[in-house]
Protein backbone atom coordinates (compact mmCIF):
# COMPACT_ATOMS: atom_id res chain seq x y z
CA UNK A 1 0.00 0.00 0.00
CA UNK A 2 1.12 3.50 -0.71
CA UNK A 3 1.20 6.55 1.51
CA UNK A 4 -2.03 7.95 0.06
CA UNK A 5 -3.95 4.72 0.78
CA UNK A 6 -2.61 4.77 4.35
CA UNK A 7 -3.64 8.39 4.72
CA UNK A 8 -7.12 7.48 3.44
CA UNK A 9 -7.43 4.80 6.12
CA UNK A 10 -6.22 7.26 8.76
CA UNK A 11 -8.74 9.96 7.86
CA UNK A 12 -11.68 7.55 7.55
CA UNK A 13 -10.80 5.82 10.83
CA UNK A 14 -10.67 9.22 12.53
CA UNK A 15 -14.25 9.96 11.41
CA UNK A 16 -15.49 6.52 12.46
CA UNK A 17 -13.76 6.99 15.83
CA UNK A 18 -15.39 10.38 16.32
CA UNK A 19 -18.87 9.08 15.50
CA UNK A 20 -18.59 6.02 17.74
CA UNK A 21 -16.81 7.55 20.73
CA UNK A 22 -19.07 10.61 21.07
CA UNK A 23 -22.00 8.23 21.68
CA UNK A 24 -20.35 6.57 24.69
CA UNK A 25 -21.82 7.83 28.00
CA UNK A 26 -19.56 9.44 30.63
CA UNK A 27 -20.34 6.54 32.98
CA UNK A 28 -18.24 4.25 30.80
CA UNK A 29 -15.33 6.58 30.12
CA UNK A 30 -12.87 4.78 32.40
CA UNK A 31 -13.54 1.34 30.87
CA UNK A 32 -13.37 3.09 27.48
CA UNK A 33 -9.88 4.41 28.23
CA UNK A 34 -8.75 1.01 29.51
CA UNK A 35 -10.23 -0.71 26.46
CA UNK A 36 -8.85 1.70 23.88
CA UNK A 37 -5.59 1.50 25.76
CA UNK A 38 -5.57 -2.21 25.04
CA UNK A 39 -6.38 -1.50 21.39
CA UNK A 40 -3.38 0.82 21.16
CA UNK A 41 -1.35 -2.27 22.08
CA UNK A 42 -2.01 -3.26 18.46
CA UNK A 43 1.55 -2.03 18.02
CA UNK A 44 2.22 -5.57 19.32
CA UNK A 45 1.90 -6.90 15.79
CA UNK A 46 4.66 -4.54 14.73
CA UNK A 47 6.74 -5.84 17.64
CA UNK A 48 5.99 -9.44 16.64
CA UNK A 49 7.32 -8.81 13.15
CA UNK A 50 10.55 -7.13 14.30
CA UNK A 51 11.15 -9.53 17.21
CA UNK A 52 10.49 -12.56 15.05
CA UNK A 53 12.32 -11.42 11.94
CA UNK A 54 15.50 -10.90 13.95
CA UNK A 55 17.70 -9.60 11.15
CA UNK A 56 20.15 -8.20 13.68
CA UNK A 57 20.68 -8.80 17.40
CA UNK A 58 19.85 -5.19 18.23
CA UNK A 59 16.56 -5.35 16.34
CA UNK A 60 15.72 -8.63 18.10
CA UNK A 61 16.42 -7.16 21.56
CA UNK A 62 14.38 -4.06 20.78
CA UNK A 63 11.65 -6.28 19.39
CA UNK A 64 11.64 -8.44 22.53
CA UNK A 65 11.26 -5.38 24.80
CA UNK A 66 8.54 -4.04 22.52
CA UNK A 67 6.68 -7.37 22.65
CA UNK A 68 6.80 -7.39 26.46
CA UNK A 69 5.54 -3.81 26.76
CA UNK A 70 2.84 -4.16 24.12
CA UNK A 71 1.59 -7.49 25.51
CA UNK A 72 1.42 -6.00 29.02
CA UNK A 73 -0.60 -3.16 27.52
CA UNK A 74 -2.97 -5.45 25.60
CA UNK A 75 -3.57 -8.13 28.25
CA UNK A 76 -3.65 -5.70 31.17
CA UNK A 77 -5.90 -3.23 29.35
CA UNK A 78 -8.55 -5.77 28.39
CA UNK A 79 -8.53 -7.49 31.79
CA UNK A 80 -8.80 -4.26 33.74
CA UNK A 81 -11.61 -3.08 31.47
CA UNK A 82 -13.39 -6.40 31.90
CA UNK A 83 -12.98 -6.22 35.66
CA UNK A 84 -14.56 -2.78 35.80
CA UNK A 85 -17.39 -3.57 33.39
CA UNK A 86 -18.32 -6.64 35.44
CA UNK A 87 -19.19 -4.27 38.29
CA UNK A 88 -21.59 -2.15 36.24
CA UNK A 89 -25.00 -3.52 37.16
CA UNK A 90 -28.47 -2.26 36.63
CA UNK A 91 -31.16 -2.32 39.32
CA UNK A 92 -32.30 -5.73 38.12
CA UNK A 93 -28.81 -7.27 37.89
CA UNK B 1 8.60 -13.79 4.26
CA UNK B 2 5.85 -16.41 4.37
CA UNK B 3 5.53 -18.56 7.49
CA UNK B 4 3.12 -21.32 8.41
CA UNK B 5 0.40 -19.73 6.33
CA UNK B 6 2.43 -20.20 3.09
CA UNK B 7 0.18 -21.17 0.22
CA UNK B 8 -2.58 -18.79 1.22
CA UNK B 9 -3.16 -15.87 -1.15
CA UNK B 10 -1.35 -12.67 -0.14
CA UNK B 11 -4.69 -11.00 0.57
CA UNK B 12 -5.35 -13.40 3.48
CA UNK B 13 -3.33 -11.33 5.96
CA UNK B 14 -5.03 -8.11 4.89
CA UNK B 15 -8.42 -9.78 5.27
CA UNK B 16 -7.53 -10.91 8.79
CA UNK B 17 -6.55 -7.32 9.57
CA UNK B 18 -9.86 -6.11 8.15
CA UNK B 19 -11.71 -8.57 10.40
CA UNK B 20 -9.73 -7.28 13.39
CA UNK B 21 -10.55 -3.65 12.56
CA UNK B 22 -14.26 -4.51 12.25
CA UNK B 23 -14.16 -6.26 15.65
CA UNK B 24 -12.49 -3.21 17.25
CA UNK B 25 -15.12 -0.82 15.86
CA UNK B 26 -17.99 -3.12 16.74
CA UNK B 27 -16.59 -3.56 20.24
CA UNK B 28 -16.45 0.22 20.73
CA UNK B 29 -20.04 0.56 19.47
CA UNK B 30 -21.17 -1.88 22.16
CA UNK B 31 -19.59 0.40 24.79
CA UNK B 32 -22.43 2.88 24.27
CA UNK B 33 -24.51 1.11 26.95
CA UNK B 34 -23.46 -0.54 30.23
CA UNK B 35 -25.64 -3.53 29.33
CA UNK B 36 -23.65 -4.42 26.22
CA UNK B 37 -20.28 -2.98 27.23
CA UNK B 38 -18.79 -6.22 28.53
CA UNK B 39 -19.60 -7.99 25.29
CA UNK B 40 -18.03 -5.09 23.42
CA UNK B 41 -14.80 -5.48 25.35
CA UNK B 42 -14.71 -9.16 24.45
CA UNK B 43 -15.29 -8.38 20.75
CA UNK B 44 -12.41 -5.95 20.87
CA UNK B 45 -10.15 -8.51 22.56
CA UNK B 46 -11.13 -11.06 19.91
CA UNK B 47 -10.05 -8.57 17.25
CA UNK B 48 -6.66 -8.35 18.94
CA UNK B 49 -6.33 -12.16 19.01
CA UNK B 50 -7.17 -12.33 15.28
CA UNK B 51 -4.65 -9.62 14.36
CA UNK B 52 -1.82 -11.03 16.48
CA UNK B 53 -2.32 -14.70 15.52
CA UNK B 54 -2.56 -13.85 11.84
CA UNK B 55 0.71 -11.93 12.11
CA UNK B 56 2.48 -14.72 14.00
CA UNK B 57 1.31 -17.32 11.46
CA UNK B 58 2.05 -15.20 8.42
CA UNK B 59 5.55 -13.98 8.96
CA UNK B 60 8.53 -16.24 9.11
CA UNK B 61 9.56 -16.27 12.75
CA UNK B 62 13.33 -16.74 12.94
CA UNK B 63 13.47 -16.61 16.70
CA UNK B 64 10.20 -18.07 18.04
CA UNK B 65 11.70 -18.44 21.53
CA UNK B 66 12.32 -14.71 21.79
CA UNK B 67 8.84 -13.95 20.54
CA UNK B 68 6.96 -16.34 22.79
CA UNK B 69 9.08 -15.44 25.81
CA UNK B 70 8.14 -11.82 25.22
CA UNK B 71 4.44 -12.66 24.86
CA UNK B 72 4.47 -14.77 28.04
CA UNK B 73 6.33 -12.21 30.14
CA UNK B 74 4.04 -9.40 28.96
CA UNK B 75 0.87 -11.42 29.52
CA UNK B 76 2.03 -12.37 33.02
CA UNK B 77 2.85 -8.76 33.99
CA UNK B 78 -0.39 -7.46 32.45
CA UNK B 79 -2.67 -9.97 34.15
CA UNK B 80 -0.92 -9.62 37.49
CA UNK B 81 -1.28 -5.82 37.44
CA UNK B 82 -4.90 -5.98 36.27
CA UNK B 83 -5.85 -8.54 38.92
CA UNK B 84 -4.23 -6.82 41.88
CA UNK B 85 -5.01 -3.14 41.27
CA UNK B 86 -7.38 -1.29 43.56
CA UNK B 87 -10.13 0.71 41.78
CA UNK B 88 -8.92 3.89 43.44
CA UNK B 89 -5.54 3.26 41.80
CA UNK B 90 -7.02 2.59 38.36
CA UNK B 91 -5.84 5.92 36.86
CA UNK B 92 -2.17 5.23 37.52
CA UNK B 93 -2.40 1.68 36.14
CA UNK B 94 -4.15 2.85 32.99
CA UNK B 95 -1.53 5.60 32.75
CA UNK B 96 1.22 3.02 33.01
CA UNK B 97 -0.37 0.86 30.30
CA UNK B 98 -0.64 3.94 28.04
CA UNK B 99 3.06 4.46 28.54
CA UNK B 100 3.87 0.87 27.63
CA UNK B 101 1.88 1.18 24.41
CA UNK B 102 3.69 4.35 23.44
CA UNK B 103 7.08 2.94 24.44
CA UNK B 104 6.51 -0.23 22.42
CA UNK B 105 5.65 1.84 19.36
CA UNK B 106 8.84 3.87 19.72
CA UNK B 107 10.92 0.68 20.02
CA UNK B 108 9.25 -0.93 16.99
CA UNK B 109 9.95 2.10 14.80
CA UNK B 110 13.56 2.07 16.06
CA UNK B 111 13.96 -1.63 15.32
CA UNK B 112 12.47 -1.09 11.87
CA UNK B 113 15.10 1.58 11.17
CA UNK B 114 17.87 -0.66 12.54
CA UNK B 115 16.81 -3.38 10.12
CA UNK B 116 16.35 -0.95 7.26
CA UNK B 117 19.79 0.56 7.65
CA UNK B 118 21.24 -2.82 8.66
CA UNK B 119 24.63 -4.18 7.53
CA UNK B 120 23.31 -5.20 4.13
CA UNK B 121 20.62 -2.57 4.11
CA UNK B 122 20.03 0.71 2.41
CA UNK B 123 21.78 3.98 3.08
CA UNK B 124 18.75 5.97 2.07
CA UNK B 125 15.27 5.15 3.32
CA UNK B 126 11.95 6.24 1.82
CA UNK B 127 10.91 9.60 3.20
CA UNK B 128 7.45 8.26 4.20
CA UNK B 129 9.08 5.66 6.43
CA UNK B 130 11.49 8.05 8.12
CA UNK B 131 8.77 10.67 8.64
CA UNK B 132 6.48 8.09 10.20
CA UNK B 133 9.35 6.79 12.34
CA UNK B 134 10.17 10.33 13.48
CA UNK B 135 6.53 10.91 14.45
CA UNK B 136 6.45 7.59 16.30
CA UNK B 137 9.66 8.37 18.17
CA UNK B 138 8.41 11.80 19.23
CA UNK B 139 4.93 10.71 20.33
CA UNK B 140 6.11 7.38 21.76
CA UNK B 141 8.92 8.93 23.81
CA UNK B 142 6.66 11.65 25.23
CA UNK B 143 3.94 9.10 25.97
CA UNK B 144 6.21 6.59 27.72
CA UNK B 145 7.96 9.00 30.05
CA UNK B 146 5.00 11.33 30.46
CA UNK B 147 2.89 8.35 31.52
CA UNK B 148 5.50 7.14 34.00
CA UNK B 149 5.58 10.57 35.65
CA UNK B 150 1.76 10.81 35.64
CA UNK B 151 1.45 7.34 37.17
CA UNK B 152 4.12 8.24 39.74
CA UNK B 153 2.22 11.38 40.68
CA UNK B 154 -1.09 9.54 41.04
CA UNK B 155 0.63 6.91 43.15
CA UNK B 156 2.20 9.64 45.28
CA UNK B 157 5.82 8.86 44.33
CA UNK B 158 6.37 12.20 42.64
CA UNK B 159 5.67 15.51 44.36
CA UNK B 160 3.01 17.53 42.61
CA UNK B 161 2.98 20.04 41.06
CA UNK B 162 6.60 21.08 40.59
CA UNK B 163 7.19 24.55 39.20
CA UNK B 164 10.50 26.21 38.44
CA UNK B 165 11.54 29.37 36.59
CA UNK B 166 11.90 29.06 32.83
CA UNK B 167 10.11 25.71 32.61
CA UNK B 168 8.35 26.56 29.36
CA UNK B 169 11.64 27.68 27.78
CA UNK B 170 13.20 24.35 28.74
CA UNK B 171 10.26 22.44 27.25
CA UNK B 172 10.56 24.43 24.04
CA UNK B 173 14.29 23.73 23.91
CA UNK B 174 13.81 19.96 24.12
CA UNK B 175 10.95 20.07 21.66
CA UNK B 176 13.24 21.98 19.28
CA UNK B 177 15.97 19.39 19.77
CA UNK B 178 13.54 16.58 19.00
CA UNK B 179 12.32 18.37 15.87
CA UNK B 180 15.91 18.98 14.77
CA UNK B 181 16.75 15.28 15.11
CA UNK B 182 13.50 14.43 13.34
CA UNK B 183 14.28 16.75 10.45
CA UNK B 184 17.76 15.23 10.16
CA UNK B 185 16.20 11.75 10.05
CA UNK B 186 13.54 12.69 7.52
CA UNK B 187 15.64 14.73 5.12
CA UNK B 188 18.79 12.67 5.71
CA UNK B 189 20.82 15.79 5.10
CA UNK B 190 24.02 15.73 7.10
CA UNK B 191 24.07 18.26 9.94
CA UNK B 192 27.58 18.54 11.46
CA UNK B 193 27.04 16.49 14.65
CA UNK B 194 24.61 14.11 12.98
CA UNK B 195 26.76 12.99 10.07
CA UNK B 196 26.46 9.29 10.75
CA UNK B 197 26.64 6.64 8.10
CA UNK B 198 23.16 5.51 9.10
CA UNK B 199 20.36 7.59 10.49
CA UNK B 200 19.63 5.34 13.43
CA UNK B 201 21.51 7.54 15.97
CA UNK B 202 19.40 10.51 14.90
CA UNK B 203 16.32 8.46 15.74
CA UNK B 204 17.57 7.62 19.23
CA UNK B 205 18.50 11.23 19.80
CA UNK B 206 14.95 12.14 18.84
CA UNK B 207 13.56 9.55 21.28
CA UNK B 208 15.86 10.82 24.06
CA UNK B 209 14.78 14.44 23.53
CA UNK B 210 11.12 13.35 23.39
CA UNK B 211 11.57 11.36 26.61
CA UNK B 212 12.93 14.37 28.50
CA UNK B 213 10.16 16.49 26.99
CA UNK B 214 7.59 13.99 28.25
CA UNK B 215 8.93 14.27 31.79
CA UNK B 216 9.13 18.07 31.65
CA UNK B 217 5.56 18.31 30.34
CA UNK B 218 3.91 16.28 33.10
CA UNK B 219 6.02 17.29 36.13
CA UNK B 220 4.36 20.74 36.57
CA UNK B 221 0.79 19.42 36.24
CA UNK B 222 -1.27 19.02 39.42
CA UNK B 223 -3.23 15.98 40.56
CA UNK B 224 -6.69 17.35 39.82
CA UNK B 225 -5.66 17.97 36.20
CA UNK B 226 -4.74 14.32 35.76
CA UNK B 227 -8.03 13.45 33.98
CA UNK B 228 -6.84 15.64 31.12
CA UNK B 229 -3.33 14.19 31.16
CA UNK B 230 -4.49 10.57 31.24
CA UNK B 231 -6.91 11.17 28.36
CA UNK B 232 -4.25 12.98 26.34
CA UNK B 233 -1.65 10.26 26.90
CA UNK B 234 -4.30 7.73 25.87
CA UNK B 235 -4.67 9.64 22.59
CA UNK B 236 -0.88 9.76 22.19
CA UNK B 237 -0.45 6.01 22.65
CA UNK B 238 -2.99 5.52 19.86
CA UNK B 239 -1.39 8.08 17.57
CA UNK B 240 2.02 6.49 18.18
CA UNK B 241 0.57 3.15 17.04
CA UNK B 242 -0.97 4.80 13.98
CA UNK B 243 2.37 6.43 13.12
CA UNK B 244 4.06 3.02 13.48
CA UNK B 245 1.44 1.74 11.03
CA UNK B 246 2.61 4.33 8.51
CA UNK B 247 6.24 3.31 9.09
CA UNK B 248 5.51 -0.41 8.68
CA UNK B 249 2.84 0.12 5.98
CA UNK B 250 0.35 -1.82 8.11
CA UNK B 251 -3.40 -1.16 7.75
CA UNK B 252 -4.71 -2.47 11.08
CA UNK B 253 -2.13 -0.47 13.05
CA UNK B 254 -3.33 2.69 11.33
CA UNK B 255 -7.04 1.98 11.84
CA UNK B 256 -6.77 0.81 15.47
CA UNK B 257 -4.27 3.51 16.43
CA UNK B 258 -6.44 6.23 14.91
CA UNK B 259 -9.55 4.99 16.74
CA UNK B 260 -7.67 5.25 20.02
CA UNK B 261 -6.28 8.65 19.07
CA UNK B 262 -9.80 9.92 18.31
CA UNK B 263 -11.14 8.51 21.56
CA UNK B 264 -8.39 10.02 23.68
CA UNK B 265 -8.67 13.43 22.02
CA UNK B 266 -12.46 13.55 22.46
CA UNK B 267 -12.07 12.70 26.16
CA UNK B 268 -9.31 15.29 26.50
CA UNK B 269 -11.59 18.01 25.19
CA UNK B 270 -14.54 16.85 27.31
CA UNK B 271 -12.29 17.09 30.38
CA UNK B 272 -11.00 20.54 29.42
CA UNK B 273 -14.54 21.80 28.82
CA UNK B 274 -15.59 20.44 32.21
CA UNK B 275 -13.01 22.71 33.82
CA UNK B 276 -13.56 25.56 31.34
CA UNK B 277 -9.85 25.55 30.59
CA UNK B 278 -7.95 25.23 27.37
CA UNK B 279 -5.56 22.36 26.82
CA UNK B 280 -2.71 24.88 26.62
CA UNK B 281 -3.70 26.28 29.99
CA UNK B 282 -3.71 22.81 31.59
CA UNK B 283 -0.37 21.84 30.05
CA UNK B 284 1.52 25.11 30.38
CA UNK B 285 -0.44 27.26 32.82
CA UNK B 286 -2.00 25.87 35.94
CA UNK B 287 -3.99 27.92 38.41
CA UNK B 288 -2.05 30.97 39.42
CA UNK B 289 -0.74 30.52 42.92
CA UNK B 290 -1.66 32.97 45.65
CA UNK B 291 -4.98 34.56 44.82
CA UNK B 292 -7.29 36.07 47.39
CA UNK B 293 -6.10 33.73 50.13
CA UNK B 294 -6.10 36.58 52.65
CA UNK B 295 -9.87 36.87 52.87
CA UNK B 296 -10.53 33.12 52.82
CA UNK B 297 -11.38 33.04 56.50
CA UNK B 298 -13.29 36.31 56.35
CA UNK B 299 -16.15 35.07 54.22
CA UNK B 300 -16.66 32.10 56.53
CA UNK B 301 -16.50 33.76 59.95
CA UNK B 302 -19.89 33.59 61.61
CA UNK B 303 -21.60 32.48 58.41
CA UNK B 304 -21.10 28.73 58.51
CA UNK B 305 -23.60 26.38 60.15
CA UNK B 306 -22.54 22.90 61.09
CA UNK B 307 -24.66 19.85 61.66
CA UNK B 308 -24.45 16.28 62.96
CA UNK B 309 -25.29 12.85 61.52
CA UNK B 310 -28.39 12.71 63.80
CA UNK B 311 -29.79 15.93 62.32
CA UNK B 312 -29.02 14.83 58.76
CA UNK B 313 -30.76 11.50 59.40
CA UNK B 314 -33.86 13.43 60.50
CA UNK B 315 -33.75 15.52 57.32
CA UNK B 316 -33.43 12.36 55.23
CA UNK B 317 -36.36 10.88 57.09
CA UNK B 318 -38.76 13.36 55.51
CA UNK B 319 -36.95 13.70 52.16
CA UNK B 320 -38.47 12.37 48.95
CA UNK B 321 -35.60 13.11 46.61
CA UNK B 322 -31.91 13.03 47.55
CA UNK B 323 -28.94 13.82 45.33
CA UNK B 324 -25.48 12.66 46.39
CA UNK B 325 -22.53 14.57 44.93
CA UNK B 326 -19.33 12.58 45.37
CA UNK B 327 -15.86 14.04 44.89
CA UNK B 328 -12.38 12.60 44.85
CA UNK B 329 -12.19 13.12 48.63
CA UNK B 330 -14.79 10.36 48.98
CA UNK B 331 -12.53 7.94 47.11
CA UNK B 332 -9.47 8.98 49.10
CA UNK B 333 -11.40 8.35 52.31
CA UNK B 334 -12.71 5.00 50.95
CA UNK B 335 -16.20 6.18 51.81
CA UNK B 336 -17.92 4.91 48.65
CA UNK B 337 -19.23 1.73 50.29
CA UNK B 338 -20.84 3.65 53.15
CA UNK B 339 -22.29 6.16 50.68
CA UNK B 340 -23.64 3.34 48.50
CA UNK B 341 -25.18 1.67 51.55
CA UNK B 342 -26.90 4.92 52.50
CA UNK B 343 -28.24 5.28 48.95
CA UNK B 344 -29.57 1.71 49.00
CA UNK B 345 -31.25 2.27 52.40
CA UNK B 346 -32.89 5.48 51.20
CA UNK B 347 -34.14 3.81 48.08
CA UNK B 348 -35.50 0.87 50.05
CA UNK B 349 -37.59 3.44 51.96
CA UNK B 350 -39.05 4.89 48.80
CA UNK B 351 -36.72 7.89 48.48
CA UNK B 352 -35.53 8.76 44.98
CA UNK B 353 -31.72 8.75 45.03
CA UNK B 354 -29.46 10.10 42.29
CA UNK B 355 -25.69 10.46 42.19
CA UNK B 356 -24.75 13.75 40.52
CA UNK B 357 -21.35 13.15 38.98
CA UNK B 358 -19.15 15.96 37.70
CA UNK B 359 -16.97 14.88 34.74
CA UNK B 360 -13.76 15.72 36.62
CA UNK B 361 -14.90 14.28 39.97
CA UNK B 362 -12.24 11.54 39.85
CA UNK B 363 -8.67 11.27 38.70
CA UNK B 364 -9.57 10.11 35.19
CA UNK B 365 -12.67 10.43 33.01
CA UNK B 366 -15.48 8.30 34.45
CA UNK B 367 -13.39 7.29 37.47
CA UNK B 368 -16.13 8.15 39.99
CA UNK B 369 -18.65 5.97 38.14
CA UNK B 370 -16.33 2.99 38.34
CA UNK B 371 -15.75 3.53 42.06
CA UNK B 372 -19.51 3.69 42.67
CA UNK B 373 -20.23 0.70 40.42
CA UNK B 374 -17.74 -1.29 42.45
CA UNK B 375 -19.67 -0.31 45.59
CA UNK B 376 -22.81 -1.79 43.94
CA UNK B 377 -24.45 1.47 42.94
CA UNK B 378 -26.66 0.64 39.92
CA UNK B 379 -25.73 2.62 36.82
CA UNK B 380 -29.29 4.02 36.51
CA UNK B 381 -28.58 6.06 39.66
CA UNK B 382 -25.55 7.80 38.15
CA UNK B 383 -26.49 11.07 36.46
CA UNK B 384 -24.30 13.41 34.43
CA UNK B 385 -24.02 17.11 35.21
CA UNK B 386 -26.37 18.30 32.43
CA UNK B 387 -29.01 15.78 33.48
CA UNK B 388 -28.92 16.47 37.21
CA UNK B 389 -28.63 20.29 37.25
CA UNK B 390 -32.25 21.06 36.26
CA UNK B 391 -33.50 18.67 38.97
CA UNK B 392 -31.95 20.32 42.04
CA UNK B 393 -34.93 22.63 42.53
CA UNK B 394 -37.11 19.55 43.09
CA UNK B 395 -34.58 17.99 45.46
CA UNK B 396 -35.04 17.93 49.20
CA UNK B 397 -31.54 17.09 50.35
CA UNK B 398 -28.17 17.19 48.59
CA UNK B 399 -25.24 15.43 50.24
CA UNK B 400 -21.87 16.65 48.99
CA UNK B 401 -19.01 14.45 50.12
CA UNK B 402 -15.35 15.01 49.29
CA UNK B 403 -16.11 17.60 46.60
CA UNK B 404 -15.48 21.33 46.65
CA UNK B 405 -14.66 23.22 43.44
CA UNK B 406 -17.33 21.37 41.43
CA UNK B 407 -20.06 22.80 43.71
CA UNK B 408 -18.66 26.34 43.93
CA UNK B 409 -21.23 28.98 42.94
CA UNK B 410 -18.50 31.56 42.23
CA UNK B 411 -18.00 29.71 38.93
CA UNK B 412 -21.20 31.41 37.80
CA UNK B 413 -20.50 34.88 39.13
CA UNK B 414 -17.87 37.20 37.81
CA UNK B 415 -14.77 36.80 35.70
CA UNK B 416 -12.54 37.44 38.70
CA UNK B 417 -12.75 33.86 39.97
CA UNK B 418 -10.17 31.40 38.65
CA UNK B 419 -12.95 28.90 38.05
CA UNK B 420 -15.28 31.42 36.34
CA UNK B 421 -17.24 29.70 33.60
CA UNK B 422 -16.50 26.18 34.79
CA UNK B 423 -19.62 24.01 34.65
CA UNK B 424 -20.62 23.24 38.25
CA UNK B 425 -23.41 21.34 39.99
CA UNK B 426 -26.10 23.80 41.10
CA UNK B 427 -26.63 22.07 44.44
CA UNK B 428 -27.75 25.31 46.13
CA UNK B 429 -31.07 25.12 44.25
CA UNK B 430 -32.07 22.26 46.52
CA UNK B 431 -34.00 22.65 49.77
CA UNK B 432 -31.06 21.71 51.98
CA UNK B 433 -27.40 21.09 51.18
CA UNK B 434 -25.23 18.99 53.46
CA UNK B 435 -21.50 19.35 52.79
CA UNK B 436 -19.29 16.68 54.30
CA UNK B 437 -15.70 17.91 54.49
CA UNK B 438 -12.84 17.69 56.93
CA UNK B 439 -12.47 21.46 57.22
CA UNK B 440 -13.15 24.70 55.38
CA UNK B 441 -9.84 24.44 53.52
CA UNK B 442 -10.00 25.38 49.83
CA UNK B 443 -10.04 22.79 47.04
CA UNK B 444 -7.65 22.40 44.13
CA UNK B 445 -8.43 25.84 42.68
CA UNK B 446 -7.31 27.36 45.99
CA UNK B 447 -10.36 29.60 46.41
CA UNK B 448 -13.04 29.86 49.10
CA UNK B 449 -16.47 28.38 48.43
CA UNK B 450 -19.39 30.74 49.21
CA UNK B 451 -21.73 27.72 49.15
CA UNK B 452 -20.60 26.92 52.71
CA UNK B 453 -22.08 30.22 53.91
CA UNK B 454 -25.49 29.81 52.25
CA UNK B 455 -28.59 29.74 54.45
CA UNK B 456 -29.58 26.29 53.23
CA UNK B 457 -26.11 24.77 53.61
CA UNK B 458 -25.01 22.81 56.67
CA UNK B 459 -21.47 21.53 57.12
CA UNK B 460 -20.97 17.98 58.31
CA UNK B 461 -17.35 18.22 59.40
CA UNK B 462 -15.30 15.05 59.60
CA UNK B 463 -13.76 12.11 57.77
CA UNK B 464 -15.93 11.05 54.83
CA UNK B 465 -16.10 7.39 55.78
CA UNK B 466 -16.75 7.94 59.50
CA UNK B 467 -19.46 10.53 58.89
CA UNK B 468 -21.18 8.47 56.19
CA UNK B 469 -21.09 5.35 58.36
CA UNK B 470 -22.52 7.36 61.28
CA UNK B 471 -25.25 8.60 58.96
CA UNK B 472 -26.05 5.03 57.88
CA UNK B 473 -26.31 3.96 61.54
CA UNK B 474 -28.52 6.92 62.48
CA UNK B 475 -30.78 6.39 59.49
CA UNK B 476 -31.12 2.68 60.27
CA UNK B 477 -32.08 3.59 63.85
CA UNK B 478 -34.90 5.89 62.77
CA UNK B 479 -36.24 3.16 60.44
CA UNK B 480 -36.04 0.19 62.69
Amino acid sequence: MGFVENLTLFVLAAFVGYEVITKIPATLHTPLIAGTNAISGITLIGSVVVAGAGQSTLATVLGFLAVVMATTNVVGGYLVSHRMLRRFRGREG
Amino acid sequence: MLGIAAGLPPAALSLAYLAAAVLFIHGLRQLTHPRTARRGNIFSAAGMVVAVSATVLWFEILSPVVLFAGLLVGAAIGSWLAATVDTTDMPQLVGLFNGFGGGASALVAGAELVDLFGPSGATVAPVETTTAAAATGLIGGVTFWGSLVAAGKLQGFVEDPVHYPGENTLKTAFFGLAVLAGVALVTQIEISVLSAATWVPAYWMLVAAASILGILLVVPIGGADMPVVIALLNACSGLAAAATGFALDNSVLIVAGTLVGASGLILTFIMCESMNRTLTNVLFGGYSAGGPSGDVADIYTGNVMSTSPEEVAMLLDVARRVVIVPGYGMAVGQAQHAVAELAALLEANGVEVVFGIHPVAGRMPGHMNVLLAEANVPYEQMAELEAVNPTFSQTDVVIVTGANDVVNPSALSGESSPIAGMPVLHVWDAQTVIVNKRSLSPGYAGIPNPLFTYDNTYMLFGDAREEMQALVTEYKDTHR
